[in-house]
Parts: structure tokens; C-alpha cells; sequence
């Protein structure tokens, strides 16, 4: 299998060493907790205990008094350095039936456990500690909301006092005539779904360091954030200030995956400390933090229909889902609403209807994590489509190659719109062929012999197969600039940033590809507000198609200029020369060169000589390519696995992962990325299970308690890789960060159904865990024995 | 008291435990004496997890530690934490307090001006309860030999390698005439603290080693248990681990 496809290509489509790696590996990362300044407090955040509570008062005077501790900060505190009191950071929606921005620091009411209501602020952070236990907060406990079926429910106590009810937001997502569809269908599925998804849990949790300068009235916020322009901004408006007057950077981000694209109560309490004490003002979130304070996915409710004609085709697909959305809307509605529209992406599905209702619940509030939703819509759609098998008789594998979007229906016009009103439509790729990689290489053929076998020794092992569509590249741009300084050295700043998958590597490689190949004369600054003046920042599987592009146009553009001048200086025609390394050359003639470095100084002008012909002063080039459409990625997994039915645990014996991701960048990057994902798709399926009791108290808030896929959990995977260029970006790229979580859960629930067929058991949630499946066993045993 | 420190101090990292008073015995001469002998394996506080095994104590006792062994959390904490802390922590789900019980170990606990030996089913009382005083220290455990010849098993299943137990069993037993003398089947992590099974080593006792007797006691030991949490659920998983440690044994 050859992958990277850009067959002249210096860089491009080539595994070339990492430009993050060497600090890395030498100890010398820069993440938020290695910044040390002097005079520097730390903080520590009080925080809720109860899922929701009255705030009567808050005592704070023997915390102030103990040693080492600098201040006791409550909303109250921070008013003058505020000049709003809420984060404001939902997206626009028109499903709204309520709006929950949630506080700085809540004052009046604690809706979730783990919400912020003072810092504490001190010469450590165990000081810190000390101080924020020692402040008496006088609660009165109020009726929780622990479920979001419950919360929907006629008389049901809300999550918020006073508010009309606890339905956030509602929708309906479809198209075509669902119900006449569904009248004359021949059949019909049904299946009621409960899946839950919990954090990302990035190796690094959150972190902020704001650093005050009094001189000029400026702050430096340094946050491991997945946006910081978004960030800049909402701290601007919250704080009063100017964007001139606050820098939001990033230092290296040890992993991300979606949380860390909200902005955080967090992030503002200690800007707005660091300007009331007039000090710096470092927090770092320890990992119990992290599990009651950070954004989750959480549990999501299907009801959901198929309708079939007699050989398996889809004719609609119809149904209802219950989203919990946490106590705050943060984010928006985006996760329920990338479920609805994941789920019948890779199909012809000629009718489809899901109304949405989103509940607001006393928990953590939900937002992306890796997959975003998309996860859940294919284990919708994945679970029908095994019903149907089932019900007609059919193969698996059969019933999806007949609905699988075919190759010559590309691009496939969808009736959807993104949540921006973007249409939807399949770009590019070959969806059966793929799925048939994924057949293939786990010897889905082969597989009831190995049953068998299995079987006759008293081992039950089972097969599975999801397919996926993913909408990449979320526009509409991002930011890059390319500059050649005098030395000859090449800078590029952009608005996205790298949170460890090697962003820095892909920009250095598609700047390369055009000027010079040498990744080492290349410097890559990401996330910082001071190197952009715009950006977006990592989400939506977006930064190598959007940041990637305007790397492309503006290196290409630079390219041109570079040679125009070289070509003056050296007298030849542009045409002729080529750039490797620090040099122009006349191609063919190595002797006749001329160095980037004198380029650039002849491109910087001097004062009262003229600048070469042609182009304005300096080597510099600014970018953002606008693409509003998605490009739509698709793959297959396939996972072989066994259950072993005296303990209820499944163990994955072998996991294909066939996917199309357009042209791969880096191959090694692509399938780091995968393999991530996939790790946290077995996660999401079979370990990761954020367990909230009847009064939503956390009950998993340590990862002794919160199991996560170790080393010793991944089964051997095999990646296979097809192609499919995208016409609608010039390198014809799609993301990849997001993909491989996607099929998983689908893909295992299948192969576990299929692994208990002797007792025809039903799949019908995720995560699946061995007491569970050791429940549904004896359930199946007793039924049967009757 | 701090030994290997592998339960104390992510307590104390996560403010569960606030000790007044730290005492480090690590630097206490003898303490990390291991002796094998004819009649077992005297084992002083500061023994990590990671020197008990067949490369240090002979016979099947040696083979039976190395099984145990390797089901204790990761490498780092078998390197740094103790077989004696293990028993003093008494974890319902600890290998060690599973093997020390089922092959009837002694303790011997001291204080100032007072030692005193304990069978191992007397100082096992809870979960994470022992009789040991707060003036007392754990100074040793002896685990007697194993005879010659004597069959070993270890069956433990965990959601991921290295997590504590959700089931472990331990068998162990002799041939004589082709069938089994002496059997020792015990359990551990489903009940508070782990213990012999005497129902499901009399269902063994005189029968040929075979699937439908190892079958027939793990029968026995889920009739005979009481689980801490759900008990449909430790049934079952007591039933799977006795058969399989058995199995594991034969």
C-alpha cells in the first residue's frame, strides 16, 4: 500500500522526522507548568461540593489569615477588575430555549459539583490548597437533576432555580417524507440506545499563567488552550481591555482532544487575579480538577427507527434523541447535533428525521470530546443496520455495501446542512472499496470458520464492522504567514494551534515542499495571539486542511517572489531557478546561486536605493484561504474480539482500521492520530465510564477509578490507507484527527453481539462492561431455561 | 509508617491521609532480610513485591509467588512497595494477603517491650482492618513451605493488567494415589478479606484432578461466599476464578 500521495513531492507525503520531537525528548518541553516568574502566586480553586446548592455566605476570613496565602478572591472580589460577569460562549443556534452562560465564579447558586467559587491564592499551590479548604461556605442544599430522561419529565426539579424547566435546547434535523416511508416499508427496526461518552483525558490537564505588566497596562495569558484568539477575545470582553492589551499564547499542550477548546471560568478568575494582585498567577488543574471541572461528553438517548425494503435498502430512518447537556451551555449544541448528523452520512438514505432534546443536568457541562458527537450517530445508525442484517437475513457486511454512498453518485449532494446552514455534500471517495479493505485485511470470510473453532473449545469469539463518514476542515479559514528573514531563515505564524499532533511538522512540511525542503531552517509559531493577528484555532479535525491551505497559497506565492528577485540578481529567468535549501540555484548550473538570506535583505530595500521590480518590499506572505464547505472522510473498522463468559471481559484480538483521509501529509502523523483515536474509541467502548450517582455526585474522579486505555489494552491494529484526493482544497487534504474514535464503539458492540449469538443477545449501549455483560448472560440463560 | 509507600503516599497525595507523623523504616538494618528456609520464607518489612518469586525461595512456594507476583499493579510498584505493607494495608483485593491466608502464614507484630505472633486468619480482619495496634510495627511474616510435589495455581482477573482484582483464586494441592490430599482453595477480593473456602476444598479433597471436580468446587465456593458488593456478580466471578486456578494448578 503506498500512502502520501504526492508522488514528485519533496516533503510532502514523506515521514519526516517531527520538528516538536528534539526538546521533547530532551526534557526541554515547554508546557504551562514549566513557566516559573518571579513573584509568582498560585492558585487554587474552591469548589462546589454539592450538585446544586444556595450560596448564603462565604467566610473567607481564616483562609485569608493562614501563612503564605496572599488573597481569597469571590465574584464580589473581582467585581472592579470585571466588566462582565458571565462567559459567554455559545454558539449561535436557533434550538436556544433557554440561555445558561455560566459565571466567572458562581455567588448566588452551585449547579454542578466542581463548579468555581473562589481562589485562593498563595506562595504554593499546597498553600493554596490549605487556604481554599479553610474558607466556610454556608450552602443550602437544593433538589438535584442527575438524569436527563428524569430532567424531561412533567414536575421534575430544575437544574437551575427559578429557570421554566430543564429543556436547554430542541431540534428537529431531516429531510424527505419520513412518515409515508415509513407506512409502506416492508420493515421496520427499532432500537431503544443508551450511550455514554466521558473527558478526553489529555496526558496534561488545563493551566493557566497570567502574568500582569503594570508599565503598560498589559496582560500575558498563558493558557493550554485549543484557541487562544477565541480566548483573547471573551477575556477582553470580560475583563474590559482592549485586544492590544491582552496576549494569549501557548506553550506546548500536552494533548487537548476537545475540552480545551472551551473557554473556562478558570481562564478568566486568574487573568482577573493576576490584575488584582498585581502579580503573576499560576494554576494548573491536578486531575481530580479535571474530572469534575472540565467539559465531558456524557449520555445520550436514542429511540430510533429503521425502514427497510425486502433486500435490506434504506428507505427511511427516523427517531428521537435525549442529549445531556450539563449544567452550563458552553459550547452550544453542537455534540447532539454532530451525532443527528454523523448518523446517516455514509448511506443513501432517502428519508431521515431526529428530533433532539437537549437537558440541562447538575453536572459538568458538555462539550466536544474527540469525535464530538459523531461517534454516537454511526453506533445509531451501525446498531440499525445489524437489526436489519439480522431480520432479513443478511450478511453484515451485505446490507452496508448495498447502502454505502457509491462511488459514482460523487459528490453526493446531501439534504443536510452543517450547523452553520453549509450544505453537506460528499466530496470525494470510494465508500464500498473501502469497507471491503477493511473486510479483507481482518478476513471477515475466513471469520465463521474461526467461530467455529472457537466454539468447539468453549470460546466465543465475534466479528464486527462500523463504517463512518466525517465532516473535516471545518472552515471557514485559518491564518498563516510566511516571512524570510535577513538571515535567510524562515518564519510561519498561524492561528492554529498544536496541542501535540504535530501541527508544527505539517505547516514546516507544506512551507518546505515550496521553499527549499529543509524543515530545519524552519521555525513554526502556533497559538499565539502576538505572532496572528486572526485564527481559529484546532477543532473539527480542521488545522491541516485550513491552516494547511493558506500555508500552501501563501509559501507558493512567496516562492514566486523569492525567484522574481533571485532571478533579477542573478540576472536569469525565473523560470530556470529553483530553491534548495538556503539557495537559489540555476537549475542545472549549481555554481550559479544565490543565498536566501541576500534575497531577503535585497527584498528589505535600503534607504534611497530602489527595491527589485515586481512586488512590494519584504519576503512576506499573509493567507486565509476561505473554504466554507467540509471535506467528508470515511472509513470502515473491523474488530475481532473475544468474550470470555465467566468474567464478562471482552478482549480484542484484532482491530483493521481501513480509511480515506484524502492525501496523507505525513503518513506516520496520520496513523498517530488514528491510533489515538482508536484507543480512546475502545475507551468509549468497553473502560471509560464517568459514573455520576443519584444525587450527580462524581463517583469516578481518579483514573484508578476511570479506567483508560493502557498499552496493555490496544489490540494489534491494522491501518490500511486509500487515497481519495479532495478537489475542494488545493492539496487535497482531509482531517484525520477525529476519524479513528468514530467507528469503534459501533464496531465492538457488533462484535460482542455477534460473540453472544448462541444467546441472542442485544446490544444496546455503550460503554459495555464485563459486570453488564455478565448480567446480560444470566438474564439470556434464565430466559432461556424457562 | 512508610515502607514502599505505594498506598500511603497517593493517599496522602490525594489529602485522604494526613499523617502527623511520618516514620521512614526503610533505612532500618535487617529489615529488608528475605531467608528462605526448609520450612518457608521469612520475609522482613522492607521485602519488595518484586524480590519474591521462584528466583529467590525454591520449591513450590517460589513457583507459587512468581504467579501471584505478576498480577501486582506495574513494575514501578512492585519494585518500591512490600509484601509486609501489603499485609498491614490489607487490601480485600491484595495477592499477598490472598497467599498468606491460604497457606496459613504467621506475623509477628512488635511494639516496644512487647512481640507477638499472629496466624494470619487472626490478623486478617476486614477490609482494610488488621489487629494490629497503633504501636505496633509488622516486623515479619513467615510463609511455610509447600511439600514437595504440591500443585499450584493462580487465577486473577482484572479489568486492565496492573488494576486491583475484581477475582482472584488460589489453588494448591497434593497427589496422593492419583488423587487430590490437602487441597487449599482460597479467594480473594470479593469478600472483604480473602480466605480458604473449606466447602469447595472438602468438594475437591479425594477427587481425581479432572474439569468436572474442579467444576464441582468452584460450584461449592460460590454457594459458600458472601460478596461485599453485588452478589449475583461475585458468585460468578468466584465460580470462574476457583475453576480456572484449578485448571491453572492441574
Amino acid at each position: 500500500m503506498t500512502v502520501g500521495g504526492f508522488p514528485q513531492a519533496r516533503v510532502l507525503g514523506r515521514d519526516v522526522p517531527r520538528v516538536e520531537d528534539e526538546p521533547l525528548i530532551r526534557g526541554k518541553g515547554r508546557f504551562l507548568d514549566d513557566i516559573a516568574l518571579p513573584d509568582m502566586l498560585h492558585a487554587a480553586f474552591l469548589r462546589s461540593p454539592h450538585a446544586h446548592a444556595l450560596i448564603r455566605g462565604i467566610d473567607a476570613a481564616a483562609a485569608r489569615a493562614l501563612p503564605g496565602v496572599a488573597a481569597i478572591l469571590t465574584l464580589a472580589d473581582l467585581l472592579p477588575c470585571l466588566a462582565e460577569t458571565c462567559l459567554k460562549t455559545a454558539m449561535p443556534s436557533p434550538s436556544y430555549r433557554q440561555q445558561l452562560d455560566r459565571p466567572v465564579l458562581a455567588d448566588r447558586e452551585a449547579v454542578h459539583v466542581g463548579e468555581p467559587i473562589a481562589i485562593a491564592l498563595a506562595e504554593s499551590r499546597a498553600l493554596a490548597e490549605d487556604a481554599a479548604a479553610a474558607v466556610e461556605i454556608d450552602y443550602d442544599p437544593l433538589p438535584v437533576v442527575a438524569d436527563c430522561l428524569a430532567a424531561l419529565e412533567a414536575g421534575a426539579a430544575t437544574a437551575h432555580r427559578g429557570a421554566p424547566s430543564n429543556l436547554v435546547a430542541e431540534m428537529t434535523m431531516g429531510f424527505g417524507d419520513v412518515d409515508r416511508a415509513f407506512e409502506q416499508a416492508p420493515h421496520r427496526f427499532r432500537e431503544r440506545l443508551r450511550i455514554h461518552r466521558g473527558g478526553s483525558h489529555s496526558m496534561e490537564c488545563r493551566g493557566v499563567v497570567a502574568v500582569p505588566e503594570p508599565v503598560e497596562d498589559r496582560l500575558t495569558v498563558w493558557s493550554s488552550t485549543q484557541m487562544p484568539h477565541a480566548a483573547r477575545r471573551l477575556l477582553c470582553d470580560i475583563l474590559g481591555l482592549d485586544e492590544n492589551r491582552i496576549r494569549v499564547a501557548t506553550p506546548d499542550i500536552g494533548g487537548a482532544f476537545g475540552p480545551k477548546l472551551v473557554f473556562y471560568p478558570e481562564e478568566v478568575a486568574v487573568a482577573a487575579a493576576a490584575r488584582a494582585t498585581g502579580r503573576p498567577v499560576k494554576w494548573v488543574e491536578d486531575r481530580r480538577e479535571h474530572f469534575v471541572a472540565t467539559a465531558q461528553e456524557r449520555d445520550q438517548y436514542w429511540d430510533v427507527e429503521l425502514a427497510t425494503d425486502a433486500d435490506g435498502r434504506i428507505l427511511a430512518v427516523r427517531g428521537a434523541l435525549v442529549h445531556d447537556h450539563g449544567a452550563w451551555t458552553v459550547r452550544g449544541v453542537n455534540v447532539p447535533q454532530g451525532a443527528m448528523g454523523a448518523m446517516p452520512l455514509a448511506y443513501v438514505v432517502p428519508a431521515y428525521r431526529i428530533g433532539l432534546k437537549v437537558a440541562a443536568t447538575n453536572k459538568v457541562p458538555v462539550a466536544p470530546v474527540r469525535g464530538a458527537g459523531q461517534p454516537q450517530g454511526v453506533f445509531a445508525m451501525e446498531r440499525l443496520l445489524d437489526a436489519a442484517a439480522r431480520g432479513l437475513g443478511l450478511d453484515r457486511a451485505e446490507i452496508r455495501r448495498r447502502n454505502l454512498v457509491p462511488p459514482d453518485r460523487m459528490p453526493y449532494a446531501t439534504p443536510l446542512k452543517t450547523r452553520g446552514g453549509i450544505a453537506v455534500t460528499l466530496d470525494s471517495g470510494d465508500y464500498p472499496r473501502c469497507q471491503q479493505m477493511a473486510l479483507d485485511g481482518a478476513d471477515w470470510s475466513g471469520f465463521p470458520a474461526r467461530q467455529a473453532a472457537a466454539r468447539a473449545k468453549g470460546r466465543y469469539l465475534g466479528i464486527g464492522l462500523a463504517n463512518y463518514v466525517e465532516g473535516t476542515g471545518r472552515g471557514p479559514y485559518e491564518h498563516v504567514s510566511v516571512r524570510i528573514e535577513g538571515s535567510g531563515k524562515i518564519f510561519v505564524a498561524t492561528g492554529a494551534a498544536a496541542m501535540g499532533q504535530g501541527t508544527r511538522t505539517m505547516l514546516a512540511q507544506i512551507v518546505a515542499e515550496q521553499l527549499g525542503g529543509d524543515l530545519g531552517r524552519i521555525e513554526v509559531i502556533t497559538g499565539d495571539t502576538a505572532a496572528a493577528p486572526l485564527g481559529l484555532g484546532g477543532s473539527n479535525s480542521r488545522q491541516a486542511v485550513m491552516a494547511g491551505s493558506s500555508a500552501h497559497v501563501a509559501a507558493r506565492r512567496l516562492r514566486q517572489r523569492v525567484l522574481e528577485i533571485a532571478g533579477q540578481l542573478l540576472e536569469v529567468a525565473p523560470a530556470d531557478l529553483e530553491i534548495d535549501g538556503d539557495r537559489v540555484r540555476l537549475k542545472g548550473v549549481a555554481e550559479v546561486s544565490l543565498g536566501l538570506s541576500a534575497i531577503a535583505r535585497a527584498a528589505a530595500g535600503q534607504a534611497g536605493f530602489p527595491l527589485p521590480e515586481g512586488g512590494g518590499p519584504g519576503l512576506f506572505a499573509r493567507e486565509e484561504v476561505v473554504i466554507d464547505a467540509m471535506t467528508y472522510a470515511n472509513g470502515s473498522a473491523v474488530a475481532e474480539l473475544e468474550v470470555d463468559i465467566g468474567t464478562g471481559k471482552v478482549t480484542i484480538l484484532n482491530l483493521v482500521f481501513a480509511h480515506d483521509c484524502g492525501r496523507a501529509l505525513h503518513p506516520r502523523l496520520v496513523e498517530g492520530q488514528l491510533m489515538g483515536g482508536i484507543a480512546h474509541g475502545i475507551g468509549n467502548a468497553l473502560y471509560e465510564y464517568m459514573v455520576y450517582d443519584e444525587n450527580a455526585q462524581p463517583l469516578t474522579t481518579n483514573l484508578a477509578e476511570y479506567l483508560l486505555v493502557t498499552a496493555t489494552e490496544m489490540p494489534p491494529v491494522k491501518i490500511l490507507h486509500m487515497e481519495s484526493p479532495t478537489p475542494l482544497n488545493p492539496l487535497g487534504i482531509k482531517g484525520v484527527g477525529e476519524a479513528g474514535v468514530i467507528p469503534i464503539g459501533a464496531a465492538v458492540a457488533s462484535a460482542v453481539e455477534d460473540a453472544l449469538s448462541p444467546w441472542k443477545i442485544k446490544i444496546d449501549r455503550l460503554p459495555l462492561s464485563p459486570v453488564e455483560i455478565l448480567a446480560l448472560l444470566n438474564a439470556a440463560k434464565a430466559r432461556d431455561s424457562l | 509508617m512508610l515502607a514502599g509507600g505505594q498506598s500511603l503516599i497517593p493517599a496522602m497525595a490525594l489529602r485522604l491521609a494526613r499523617p502527623a507523623h511520618l516514620v521512614d523504616i526503610n533505612g532500618v538494618v535487617g529489615f529488608d532480610r528475605l531467608e528462605p528456609s526448609e520450612s518457608g520464607v521469612r520475609i522482613g518489612p522492607c521485602v519488595r513485591h518484586a524480590a519474591l518469586g521462584a528466583e529467590a525461595v525454591p520449591g513450590p512456594l517460589g513457583r507459587l509467588l512468581s504467579l501471584a507476583r505478576r498480577h501486582i499493579a506495574h513494575a514501578p510498584i512492585r519494585a518500591r512497595g512490600t509484601f509486609c505493607g501489603s499485609l498491614a494495608n490489607a487490601d480485600a483485593a491484595s495477592e499477598w494477603c490472598l497467599v498468606a491466608v491460604a497457606l496459613g502464614a504467621t506475623v509477628t507484630l512488635r511494639s516496644q517491650g512487647r512481640v507477638r505472633q499472629l496466624a494470619m486468619a487472626e490478623f486478617l480482619l476486614g477490609a482494610m482492618t488488621t489487629a494490629l495496634e497503633p504501636d505496633e510495627l509488622l516486623v515479619e511474616a513467615h510463609l511455610p513451605a509447600l511439600p514437595a510435589g504440591t500443585r499450584v495455581g493462580f487465577h486473577e482477573y482484572a479489568r486492565r493488567a496492573g488494576d486491583f482484582a475484581e477475582v482472584m483464586a488460589l489453588a494448591a494441592y497434593e497427589l496422593r494415589d492419583g488423587l487430590v490430599s490437602d487441597p487449599r482453595i482460597a479467594l480473594g477480593a470479593v469478600e472483604g478479606r480473602a480466605r480458604r473456602l473449606p466447602a469447595a476444598e472438602a468438594a475437591l479433597a479425594g477427587q481425581r484432578p479432572h474439569d468436572a471436580a474442579f467444576r464441582r468446587a468452584a460450584e461449592a465456593a460460590a454457594a459458600e461466599i458472601t460478596p461485599a458488593d453485588d452478589a449475583e456478580d461475585g458468585r460468578l466471578l468466584a465460580r470462574a476464578a476457583v475453576a480456572r486456578a484449578l485448571s491453572a494448578a492441574a
